[in-house]
């Protein structure tokens, strides 16, 4: 009986365990230790959770574009950050055009429409060029030149808009009408982070509803479990492919939005953190996986924002606030640990494989 | 028949003694430098290179000192010793990478003189060796982290004309304690050497003075979400906030700290790598009031206003951040060096040893510069420190211009709020 036992379970397995069980400890102290101390009130915590939910609708977004790619060309996009940048520093000279002249304020809602609207057009315009000159001739050749070409992509476009911009970062106008806080007790929320989480809910069920419930949807899907299968079922393999791409941009361009609104700064390289946190979220969630990419996302957002606090506090670390991309990574690492296919993978593992 | 061809080349011979030894010529130049001599040809640029932020959010401290270390060249009408000066370089993006590519880039080409740069102290840690070890002088106008010119870790070819934080960090401190009299004080860093070791500084010395650090926290530099890092700040009840980051995250800071409950009206400070309009378009309505220690542009000596009228004509912008004057002297430093250890062939051709450049910038004393009377010391500091604390006003929001007249500097007339 021993020895069997003995047998199944590798040292490797042992170690991993003991790195993930420790890892679980420490952070089960800390946050014990937080919370016992009384540091932070209640308020305190719901705030930080709303600043986390905001920040990973928007992480959520972007994931979806690099998750809905991969699921359907098995490459990733890394040019997709700059899709992401690309609609809301664009739409940055129409906001700025409209604040200073007063205009925003007066017609706030015409004018944010009008500012994704605008944003989600270049960015769904860069991602299908994107799409065609950079991928397109490339469907065919080895893994790994798509994957160069991205990167190379990335940075043409970083360079393109910083010559067209300028290098500088530029302010998003503030919106006087998405200041005030909705408030319930001592909670509060602002407006704009209303705004943020509600749009990304939106969006995230309008997609689940095309790609679950529409004809094209089905295609989608179809394409992503096998490209000639569906070509022989007379599928237009291409036009699903562009509509991905359509999609994706699309979503980045509004999360780009949403992420100046929240964070009032736009510049040629806002979007390399934030893609490589989104291309985070979809590989915590599932690399492949549409509802996996908005979990992976939400639970990265908040895991940042309440996880300096809650965990390292109690454990008395000095300004943890910086290690919050640590404790983000060392998150995945840990899901991958436990959970290589990410956290709603398996599904998709078991088609792909 | 014998007898006379070997005449003949006997002739010859002394011939060709006699007119080597008539010919006008000096004796050819030897090179004697430890490190190595630069040859410049009668038609070649004397070649200084640059090392500075030029794109990003901190775009504006590059293009600042760029301009001035331009003008520098301009006011020599452009030739140093009857040769043209080429100043071309890298972007070094304000990271520490950054800096030591384009220091790797810059040290690679052989005709470089001297470096004008970093301007991110960050930067010009991984630097400072390289261009130690290629022989090539580098003297930044607006590194101002203590540790560059640290006696033990002090690297020789490194010079600078911005001031050390010791000066600007206890100012600062100073000017917290004892004119706004508050008591408890937080500070945020990002982790950079000018952040962490401007913030350590200030810390140590507000805690001298009888201060109480209500919170010491770092964030990353290219963070937009400071909410979280704020509400942890809110919660020890600071009176006050020091913040002495970049343009990036500290104009993210100001846009969001009136969001944070606890933190509505606590007064913000920042420092010199803020201290320009970027700054103020960025970080929004919420820099208004808001404090800053820099270079005390008042005290600046004569040529200064005039210096000013140029780049503003020539650049066609109001002075963009603090250091275009220390990058003028920087770059004037190097002239006058150069002009000093320049072996000048009738030909018109230049030898510069790279050990004599160095030693002759090292040796520069009572340099009458925009900045002051400019000496450097044994670790590399040819700074004549004069920091002041500046206050944004209502108007220099609506004009995108930072303050020129100082609110308060050490030893002067207290604060009046």
């Amino acid at each position: 009986m021993l020895r069997r036992l003995s047998e199944r379970i590798n040292a490797t397995d042992v170690v991993m365990f003991l790195i993930g069980g420790s890892i679980l400890a420490l952070v089960l102290v800390g946050s014990v230790a937080t919370l016992t101390s009384g540091k932070y009130s209640a308020a305190q915590w719901f705030d930080l959770i709303v600043f986390g939910v905001a920040l990973g609708g928007i992480y959520a977004l972007i994931a979806l574009g690099y998750t809905m790619v991969y699921g359907i060309l098995r490459m990733i996009n890394f040019a997709h950050s700059e899709v992401f940048m690309s609609g809301p520093f664009t739409a940055y000279f129409l906001a700025d055009a409209w604040g200073r002249s007063g205009f925003l304020d007066e017609n706030p809602v015409v004018c944010l429409l009008a500012i994704f609207v605008l944003a989600m057009a270049i960015s769904l315009i860069v991602a299908v060029l994107l799409e065609r000159i950079a991928y397109r001739p490339l469907r065919f050749a080895p893994r790994l030149v798509p994957l160069i070409t991205a990167i190379g992509a990335s940075f043409f476009l970083q360079y393109f808009f910083r010559g067209l911009y300028g290098p500088n970062i530029k302010p998003y106008p503030e919106i006087a009408a998405l200041k005030p806080y909705l408030r319930f007790g001592d909670f509060r929320i602002q407006y704009v982070q209303i705004l943020v989480i509600v749009a990304a809910a939106l969006m995230m069920a309008g997609l689940q509803l095309i790609v679950q419930r529409t004809r094209v949807g089905k295609a989608m899907r179809a394409v992503a479990e096998d490209k000639q299968t569906a070509a022989l079922m007379g599928i237009d393999v291409d036009s699903i492919i562009v509509l991905t791409f359509v999609i994706g941009g699309a979503l980045a361009g509004a999360a780009g939005v949403l992420y100046a609104l929240m964070f009032r700064q736009v510049s040629f390289i806002m979007g390399f953190i934030p893609g490589i946190k989104a291309f985070t979220a979809a590989v915590l969630g599932g690399i492949g996986n549409i509802p996996g990419a908005m979990v992976g996302g939400l639970f990265l957002g908040v895991i940042e924002s309440l996880g300096p606090s809650l965990f390292l506090d109690g454990l008395g670390i000095p300004a943890p606030q910086q290690l919050k991309d640590a404790i983000a990574f060392t998150l995945l690492v840990l899901v991958l640990i436990f959970r290589p296919s990410g956290i709603l993978g398996e599904k998709l593992a078991e088609k792909k494989a | 028949m014998k007898a006379k061809v070997l005449l003949f080349v006997v002739f010859v011979v002394a011939m060709a003694f006699v007119a080597t030894a008539c010919a006008p010529s000096a004796p050819a130049f030897t090179c004697t430098d430890k490190v190595g001599c630069v040859n410049i040809a009668p038609n070649d640029p004397i070649h200084v290179a640059y090392s500075m932020v030029l794109s990003g959010a901190d775009a504006t401290l590059g293009q600042d000192t760029k301009y001035g270390a331009e003008i520098a060249i301009d006011d020599k009408g452009g030739k140093v010793l009857g040769h043209a000066v080429k100043f071309d370089g890298q972007d070094d993006l304000c990271s520490a990478e950054g800096g030591q590519t384009a220091a790797t880039k810059i040290a690679a080409d052989k005709t470089v003189l001297a470096v004008i740069g970093t301007n991110c102290s960050s930067g010009a840690v991984p630097a400072a060796p390289i261009y130690t070890s290629a022989g090539i002088v580098i003297i930044s106008p607006s590194n101002t982290a203590v540790v560059l010119t640290d006696p033990a870790k002090r690297q020789p070819f490194y010079f600078r004309t911005a001031h050390s934080d010791k000066f600007q960090g206890a100012t600062a401190a100073k000017f917290v304690f004892a004119q706004l009299k508050l008591k408890n004080a937080a500070a945020i860093h990002d982790g950079s050497p000018y952040a962490q070791g401007l913030a350590q500084v200030f810390k140590e010395t507000y805690e001298k003075l009888g201060g109480k650090m209500t919170a010491f926290e770092a964030i990353s530099p290219d963070d937009k979400d400071m909410k979280p890092v704020l509400t942890r700040i809110a919660a020890t009840k600071p009176e006050f906030l020091y913040y002495p980051i970049f343009i990036g995250a500290g104009a993210s800071i100001a846009a969001q700290i009136r969001d944070v409950p606890g933190m509505e009206k606590v007064p913000m400070m920042g420092a010199d790598g803020i201290f320009s309009p970027d700054f103020l378009k960025a970080g929004g309505k919420n820099t208004i009031s808001m404090f800053h220690s820099s270079p005390d542009l008042s005290v600046m000596t004569g040529g200064y206003a005039d210096f000013k009228a140029k780049y503003e004509k020539k650049y066609n912008t109001k002075v963009l951040a603090p250091f275009h004057a220390h990058a003028y002297d920087g770059m004037n430093i190097v002239i006058a060096a150069i002009e000093k250890v320049a072996v000048k062939d009738p030909d018109g051709t230049l030898h510069i040893g790279r050990q004599a450049l160095r030693d002759a910038v090292a040796a520069t004393k009572d340099f009458k510069g925009l900045t002051g009377n400019l000496t450097c010391d044994a670790n590399g500091d040819c700074a004549d420190p004069h920091i002041a604390i500046y206050q944004i006003t209502q108007d220099n929001f609506s004009k995108l211009e930072m303050p020129s007249k100082p609110i308060w500097s050490e030893g002067g007339p207290d604060y009046k709020p």
